[in-house]
């Protein structure tokens, strides 16, 4: 399935909005139907075009949510009021409307169940999305492959997919570090701040446990944490990062 | 964007648009740079998309690795930086 997911000339297809969902005031989840969806890996994405009744086009990258499933395809998008498409899917977009989609591309940034080794996911912000995938993925199959995550994010409410990131959590899916940077709850011994070499020493594998590193989030952030994990001694071919501009 | 931080991309955001073109992942292949002879996965590459299209560049030395435009009749595709691609073939 995974091949065949990715060797193949792509084009638009027209998916169909099955459900939305609120994860946090900003970010909102979109279900949606795609007839004849290849399948797809943990981490890959797909790009979502809108055509203005004037012909105008703008099309942007979204990073797939959910593990393969069906037909079904779930995005989780953040709001971005600047934004020139991420205000409609968030705000417009209801259940029962079309939306154009081309996908699933990407075939770096993916994590696949037979990797046996340790898991770094390191994420900013909504680059939750994509480690999400994973999450989930690696919980579908059973992998044995231990997983540290680490979310960097601005205070409790903007935490995405906050209670299934606790059970998977309480189910010893994986260690998870949540990392706040502006605003922190009252019991977290941590200052807010954001990611620095301290923390990354105290709670991601060491270079010895040889991990594959995946860094999401925004491009400063991502900048910052590969630099880190570069000094910190990884080799940086073991380090995959996804960086997202602000025109999402 | 701020125009104070890095503006780029990962070459993974190209994924889309060459998936038009080519009938495998190309952001997986490894690819080298004809200015510097880094060899690294293409996904790894830095992706300038404020442009009439996509510029990738050398994540080592910053020459531009490829280009591709799309128009309404046309995508343009320019491979100039890559000596090579290698592209994994399937089992």
């Amino acid at each position: 399935m995974a091949r065949a997911a990715v060797r193949r000339r792509l084009t638009w297809q027209v998916g169909t909005v099955a459900e939305v969902y609120d994860e946090t005031a900003t970010a909102r989840t979109l279900v949606l139907d795609v007839p004849d969806w290849p399948g797809h890996l943990a981490g890959q994405h797909v790009d979502i075009r809108l055509t203005a009744p004037d012909g105008y086009r703008a099309s942007r990258s979204y990073s797939i949510a959910s593990m393969p499933s069906g037909d079904r395809v779930e995005l989780t998008v953040e709001r971005l009021d600047d934004g020139e498409v991420s205000p409609y899917l968030t705000q417009v977009l209801s259940p029962g409307d079309p939306l154009e989609i081309r996908g699933p591309v990407g075939g770096w940034f993916v994590w696949r169940p037979d990797q046996p080794g340790p898991v770094q996911l390191i994420a900013g912000g909504s680059g939750v999305v994509p480690l999400m995938a994973m999450l989930r993925t690696h919980a579908a199959a059973g992998s044995e492959a231990p997983v540290r995550m680490l979310y960097s994010v601005r205070r409790p409410a903007a935490v995405i997919y906050r209670d299934e990131l606790a059970r998977r959590s309480a189910a010893g899916e994986l260690e998870l570090t949540l990392a706040f940077t502006r605003e922190a709850p009252a019991d977290d011994p941590r200052p807010p701040g954001r990611v620095d070499a301290d923390l990354v020493a105290r709670v991601t594998w060491p270079p010895q446990a040889s991990p594959i590193s995946y860094v999401c989030g925004p491009t400063p952030f991502v900048e910052t944490v590969a630099d880190l994990l570069v000094t910190a001694g990884h080799d940086p071919a073991t380090i995959r990062t996804e960086r997202f501009g602000g025109s999402r | 964007m701020s125009a104070d931080g890095p503006s780029y991309l990962d070459g993974n955001a190209a994924a889309g648009a060459l998936s038009e073109v080519f009938a495998v992942d190309v952001t997986a292949a490894i690819g080298r740079c004809a200015g510097c002879g880094r060899t690294e996965a293409f996904g790894a590459a830095h992706l300038y998309t404020q442009a009439p299209g996509l510029v990738a560049r050398c994540a080592g030395c910053d020459a531009v690795l490829l280009r591709v435009v799309t128009t309404r009749t046309e995508t343009w595709l320019d491979l100039r930086g890559l000596t090579h691609l290698r592209i994994p073939t399937a089992e």
